[in-house]
């Protein structure tokens, strides 16, 4: 193990993870909006559009990563739409995590108790009302734990961006190896590079569920 | 009874699902004050009459007045009538993610637009008029079912409605519990607050109630003073349905058998 290789090349990995935690964070948080408005719309049945958003969940969620970035960086240049390698790394993970986003959710409101919602009614409130102060609260913390999977598997799957000539880790691993042929120590940088970046994420996670969790307790 | 003015009038509703019909063009009105307990075999549509006064359901005949306005099938303004009307399910389905006050003082200053501090002031009376006042800060998960459902009736009646209705409150419950409850919907009655009670506790129902109503086969079928209801049930159907709370048929039965 060359450990002055190593030690030389932690900056350019310090530099990649900042690209994968700037554009996952970016894309989790599109993601998660993406998939909020989704799962609204599929909860109250909106007429229409539940159903487009019904095919684009299963288009998402049933399609790679991978292929979905081809298509964004070498297809729709053909029909004009240029994109930078960042724009179509954005872009791709929103579209992916939009769809994981919006079942989570989903899962997480249909969980909230019909008789929760009848009583909130029968005390007189408005259906936004309903929402706001009992669905949501109920929901929100029933989803977290599939809302946590999402975000780690979301930054997980930031390593195929290499294909899209984007620098991040996976990038700066393969580009190392390639021209010095020091595959041990890139490969075991980019693996504790990863569970630098995942492991305090997951771990954020498992406190914040656990607080939430009394919001999801049954009567 | 019949002088004084009529909170609730049902006339003629009717309810089905589908082609199954639960009820058939009932007939109904509660007198202000009054304590109306409704009994019945189950499926009878006991629970059906009481979501349909409150528009959980919406009804297929018929008209429902509260307080002279018609209230059935209004969909716009069913958020101000049930404001006047308190109900109580048998899940007491008190709101995990707040605390006692909190789900108590929700209606009251979101729906009302009551002051914080006076809507408090209220909460915490009544609560201590329940025996929660100690619990006021807890979690609906770290309460009794006997607690969660007195809470879910502080909840109620904190909005001063027009009319409460209970829905089997202590179906629920453990029967050391029941009697928590009970008490509480007692002292109600006391108060001369109108309710409209379904149950199966048939001695809470005689000590509770003015009226006592039996429905069957999606209709009043029957309809009398507790005291004349349940010594001297007149249809045959309130006689059959009394007898299964009594265990001296059982012992005619298996006695007959033997023989």
């Amino acid at each position: 193990m060359d450990f002055g290789f190593i030690k030389e090349y932690i900056p350019m990995y310090a530099e990649a993870a900042k690209l994968t935690f700037s554009i996952g964070l970016i894309g989790i948080i599109g993601a998660s909006i993406v998939g909020f408005i989704c799962s609204i719309i599929k909860y109250v049945k909106v007429p229409v559009l539940r159903r487009i958003i019904s095919v684009y969940i299963e288009l998402s969620r049933n399609t790679p990563l991978l292929v979905q970035l081809f298509f964004l960086y070498f297809g729709l240049p053909k029909i004009g739409l240029m994109m930078s390698s960042r724009g179509c790394a954005i872009t791709g993970l929103i579209f992916l995590g939009g769809s994981y986003m919006a079942e989570a959710f989903r899962s997480g409101l249909e969980a909230v108790e019909s008789t929760q919602i009848e009583c909130a009614e029968s005390l007189g409130l408005k259906r936004y009302q309903v929402m706001r102060y009992v669905v949501f609260p109920q929901s929100l913390a029933m989803s977290m734990p599939a809302f946590c999977a999402n975000i780690i598997f979301l930054i997980k799957e930031t390593s195929v961006f290499s294909a899209v000539a984007l620098a991040d880790l996976m990038y700066v691993a393969k580009d190392l190896i390639g021209l010095y042929y020091k595959t041990d120590e890139a490969l075991l940088m980019l693996v504790v590079s990863y569970l630098i970046l995942l492991l305090p994420i997951s771990i954020l996670c498992s406190v914040i569920e656990r607080r939430l969790q009394y919001a999801g307790y049954r009567n | 009874m019949a002088m004084k003015e009529k909170v609730l009038e049902i006339e003629g509703l009717t309810k089905a699902f589908g082609d199954h019909v639960v009820l058939n063009g009932l007939n109904l009105s509660i007198c202000k004050g009054e304590v109306v307990v409704i009994i019945g075999p189950s499926g009878c549509g006991k629970s059906t009459l009481l979501r349909c006064i409150n528009g959980l359901e919406p009804i297929n005949g018929g008209v429902i007045r509260l307080d002279g306005e018609v209230i059935s099938n209004q969909k716009k303004s069913m958020h101000l009538v049930r404001q006047k009307i308190g109900m109580v399910f048998q899940s007491y389905d008190l709101f995990p993610n707040m605390t006692i006050i909190d789900n108590i003082l929700l209606a009251p200053v979101k729906v009302q637009k009551r002051e914080k501090r006076e809507a408090l002031q209220e909460a915490k009376e009544l609560l201590s008029r329940v025996g929660l006042s100690e619990k006021r800060k807890a979690y609906p998960r770290e309460l009794s079912g006997g607690q969660k459902q007195r809470a879910a009736i502080v909840r109620a009646l904190i909005m001063h409605p027009e009319i409460m209705l209970f829905d089997e409150v202590t179906a629920a419950l453990d029967p050391q519990m029941v009697r928590e409850v009970l008490n509480v919907i007692l002292e109600l009655a006391r108060q001369g607050i109108t309710m409209a009670i379904v149950t199966h506790e048939m001695a809470f129902a005689k000590s509770v109630a003015d009226r006592v109503i039996f429905l069957d086969g999606g209709n009043i079928k029957e309809q009398n003073t507790p005291n004349e209801f349940f010594e001297h049930p007149k249809t045959e159907r309130a006689q059959e349905f009394l007898n299964t709370f009594s265990y001296e048929e059982v012992h005619k039965e298996v006695e007959t058998s033997q023989s």
